[in-house]
């Protein structure tokens, strides 16, 4: 049947089965392709999006109930703790083979816009349903380090 | 992989001399195209014309097989290695932009098409990464190919200002001489035209006169990583594509023997549903239909000539063999007859299971086939023998097979299947198909249960002690299945029925032991196995250091003063040994209580390194603290991209210490998905700090060589504080 989705804030029309995972539609329907196909059953986190402005595993949400939600995906990160969390994987040099660091970001996402100064355990925590089997997790945990401090300066100067 | 052994030593020495002549004729033996002769071309030939033609579209100019400039100043790099991960568009790019003088803002890359003539990797003889060898094989080749471009922008910058070559400076990107100046793409039309130096005439840098190479400012050139625009197999999108999935037996070996699709056919969006040699196979519109559509099929399976043993029962039968003579692999003095007449012996059984490489992408595929001929888009790492696999499948020739190279979201050893498994799978679905794409996509289930995994091995090894606690001879035995036999591989790796790749590390064992002898069971099981990140080392790494640890506390030594006394004879490992434990502050920096610290030293891939780990435990639970790495890997291209794979291949090799295994009940894997094989995440991550020994030899491997220690490292930290000596992995305390 047809579900109307608010993608990044713009609104996209889908005639596809109710249970299919949110994913998906994304990827095979809508042709965003950003968020990553990993595990299938919520265990890796390559496909975190943000539905309503919490870090979901999308792989395992159907489109029926991310119908009404405001979804953002990597591709519209906007917010000041997601630019400054991609400045930080740039200049860290942060990714290997990539695959998972969308899921990365938009979980370390989440946690800055909830948590702006994390401790390393607040990391552990927000990000160790994220999986990166090239072992960037030290890069990954001083790049959110880097980017709380660069938000909370930017914060100050302003 | 230790694919140098492919051509030798020679062949190994000869890509470091700078001399391409000398090495101008590799045949391929491998890949089913035997006879094939190359030339390492950096110019010339029918395909540069092709592939000057598809530049000339786009504006660029080429200067030779791996540079073009285009006219808006871009200098763009084809890249021959696949990038999953190990940062062979950064590494390679870097050597070619420091001979040209580049600015290294003005460099993109992109993967060179499949090519075996042009794009061969020296050491292979064919076009494939591993064994570490991207930038050990390239190194030369690609500064010659960057210093040949700019051999050419000199020549049309001289040409026309009238002035003499030798004259004119290049930095950074731009052309000068006295009052003249142009960029790269000023003078690209007109230095594209230039006749190509002869390679042998170049005089590279001396690495004092280094701009890029081994400095700390060069950025990774596999962007878009950080904002979902990479593209990886999975991502790949064609006009009219369709998506497949496959129902693989449950077991290995196992045949479809009945196939009801009439359910599966009748749900929306399922387009089609075949048998093929590897299973049942479900095309629909998207992958959600597909893998719905696999659920509805009713299929029932033969298993007569399937492996239904559990893995409990293979390794009881790999326990017994370590028990009986194999064959030799490798023998220095009569190590059996000095041990039985010791009456100090110590003797150790291992044992390793089988592991899955669970590369965060699964394995995927796009195929088009149109007639005789293929068009592929996937992570390709073996690109002559995928190329070769694929046009004999088809009936036709090499050049009816385009094969489009994209990002791989991590390897691992996975995708370079010497058998060009799920790239065949790919296009026998496609062929089913005729001219549709059709991206075939494992679940993780897939992948997981899919076999090639890392063997399961058990190894003895067994020391005589002399009066000062030092070994005086060793007799070692390995138990487990071949990765090369019955591959196309075979006839090259293996000698006398020996994988040299079971035994690697053992065999060649770098401390001074009088005699040795090392023996090898190869038992055919019908698990498919392959080579995983660091092959033969994963395992022969650690019964290496772990059972030298147990002999030095035996001695009452320390662990590191042991190494380094059998070490003597080996001045690089000592090097690097020593580095990491001043580094670690082995014998100064103290531990809290319940730590426990540990060492492990091991050469593979040409390249050497030393971990120290600290592990704190409580009760039967341990963490691994912090873990001090130093590594002796020749000229580091890129020292940023050195500590980061020495980071990732010790995740990646604790991950396998702490709780990664294949199991199988009675044929079937147990585990499915990250929740039963359970692969390291962020809250296991250690502190890791790796050190880099500085050196002016020739670049050798850095993906692989981090993984072999962290293990036995990790052991050995867990017998200082617990007394426990663990010979199986993944450890657990008792």
């Amino acid at each position: 049947m047809a579900y109307q989705l608010t993608i990044n804030g713009q609104t996209h029309e889908v005639d596809v089965d109710g249970d299919m995972p949110l994913l998906w539609v994304v990827r095979d329907h809508l042709n965003f392709t950003g968020s990553k196909f990993g595990c299938g059953v919520a265990q890796c986190g390559a496909c975190t999006m943000q539905i309503d402005g919490v870090a979901q595993r999308t792989c395992a949400l159907t489109i029926a109930n991310a119908v009404g939600k405001n979804i953002t995906t990597i591709e519209g990160l906007q917010s000041p703790q997601a630019l400054a969390l991609q400045a930080a994987w740039v200049e860290l040099q942060v990714p290997q083979c990539g695959y998972c660091q969308s899921g990365q970001i938009m979980s370390a996402t989440a946690l800055l816009e909830k948590n702006a100064s994390p401790t390393d355990a607040d990391i552990e925590a927000a990000m160790s349903g994220n999986i990166c089997r090239c072992g960037t997790y030290s890069r990954i945990k001083a790049g959110i380090h880097m980017a709380a401090a660069q938000v909370k300066n930017a914060g100050g100067a302003a | 992989m230790n694919l140098q052994r492919l051509f030798g030593s020679k062949a190994g020495k000869d890509s470091n001399s700078g001399n391409l002549s000398r090495r101008s004729f590799l045949k391929i033996t491998a890949g089913g195209t035997a006879g094939l002769v190359l030339g390492v071309n950096l110019t010339g030939s029918a395909a540069v014309a092709q592939s000057a033609a598809q530049s000339a579209a786009e504006g660029a100019m080429e200067f030779n097989a791996f540079v073009s400039i285009t006219p808006d100043n871009t200098v763009k790099v084809l890249i021959k290695h696949l990038e999953m991960g190990q940062g062979v568009y950064t590494g390679l790019a870097t050597c070619i932009a420091d001979e040209m003088d580049a600015d290294w803002a003005q460099v993109v890359c992109e993967h060179a098409p499949a090519n075996t003539e042009k794009y061969a990797n020296l050491l292979m003889g064919q076009q494939g990464t591993g064994g570490s060898t991207a930038i050990a094989n390239s190194f030369t080749q690609m500064r010659q190919a960057g210093a040949a471009a700019k051999s050419m922008l000199v020549s049309a910058a001289a040409a026309q200002w009238g002035v003499p070559a030798s004259e004119i400076k290049v930095s950074q990107g731009v052309v000068s001489h006295g009052s003249h100046s142009a960029t790269f793409g000023e003078l690209a039309v007109a230095a594209a035209q230039q006749p190509a130096p002869d390679v042998n005439s170049l005089t590279l840098k001396d690495p004092s006169e280094f701009t890029l190479i081994g400095r700390e400012n060069t950025l990774r050139k596999d962007t878009g990583k950080h904002n979902g625009t990479a593209i990886y197999t999975q991502d790949v999108q064609l006009p009219g594509m369709l998506t497949a999935v496959v129902a693989h037996a449950p077991r290995f070996g196992g045949k479809v023997k009945s196939l009801d699709a009439t359910q599966a056919l009748a749900r929306r969006g399922v387009e089609k549903v075949f048998q093929i040699d590897t299973g049942v196979v479900v095309v629909a519109s998207d992958y959600w239909t597909a893998l719905k559509g696999r659920g509805l099929l009713q299929i029932e399976w033969d298993d007569t000539a399937a492996e239904t043993r559990s893995s409990g029962r293979i390794l009881e039968q790999f326990r017994e063999l370590v028990d009986t003579d194999g064959l030799v692999a490798e023998s220095e003095g009569n190590a059996a007859n000095v041990l039985s007449q010791s009456s100090d012996v110590e003797e150790l059984v291992f044992e390793f299971p089988y592991l899955a490489h669970a590369q965060m992408e699964p394995l995927n595929c796009v195929a088009q086939v149109n007639g005789n001929s293929a068009e592929m888009w996937y992570g390709c790492q073996s690109a002559t023998g995928d190329q070769a696999a694929i046009a004999q499948l088809l009936g036709t020739g090499i050049e009816n097979v385009k094969i489009n190279t994209v990002f791989a979201g991590g390897g691992f050893g996975r995708r370079a299947n010497p058998m060009s498994d799920y790239v065949l799978e790919s296009v026998r679905i496609a062929q089913q198909m005729p001219g549709t794409p059709v991206k075939l996509v494992w679940s993780r289930e897939d992948d997981m249960k899919g076999g090639y995994y890392r063997p399961a091995y058990v190894h003895k090894l067994a020391a005589s002690l002399d009066s000062n606690g030092k070994p005086s001879a060793i007799h070692i035995r390995v138990a487990g299945q071949s990765i090369m036999e019955g591959t196309p591989l075979a006839a090259m790796m293996m000698v006398n029925g020996i994988d040299t790749t079971s035994v690697e590390g053992l065999t060649g064992m770098t401390y001074d032991i009088p005699e040795r002898q090392v023996e090898l069971h190869s038992p055919v099981v019908g698990v498919p196995v392959q080579w995983w990140r660091s092959v033969g080392h994963t395992h022969t790494a650690f019964s290496k250091e772990v059972f030298i640890d147990v002999l030095a506390r035996k001695a009452g030594a320390d662990p590191v003063q042991y190494r380094l006394d059998l070490l003597k004879n080996n001045p690089r490992e000592t090097a690097v040994l020593k580095l990491a434990a001043e580094k670690a502050g082995w014998g100064t920096k103290e531990l809290p209580a319940g730590w426990g610290r540990g060492v492990a030293v091991h050469t593979s891939f040409g390249s050497t390194v030393a971990e120290i780990v600290d592990v704190s435990v409580t009760g039967k639970t341990f963490k691994v603290e912090r873990v001090v790495a130093a590594i002796d890997c020749g000229i580091a291209v890129n020292p940023n991209v050195v500590r980061a794979q020495v980071e990732g291949a010790i995740a990646y090799g604790l991950s396998a210490a702490l709780a990664d295994e294949v199991t199988l009940t009675d044929g079937n894997v147990d585990q499915t998905n990250f929740h039963t094989y359970r692969v390291l995440r962020m809250d296991a991550m250690p502190e890791v700090e790796t050190h880099i020994i500085a050196s002016t030899n020739a670049p050798s491997g850095v993906g692989e060589p981090g993984t072999p220690p962290i293990a036995p490292a990790v052991a050995n930290a867990l017998a200082a504080i617990t007394g426990q000596t663990l010979t199986r992995l993944p450890l657990k305390l008792a």
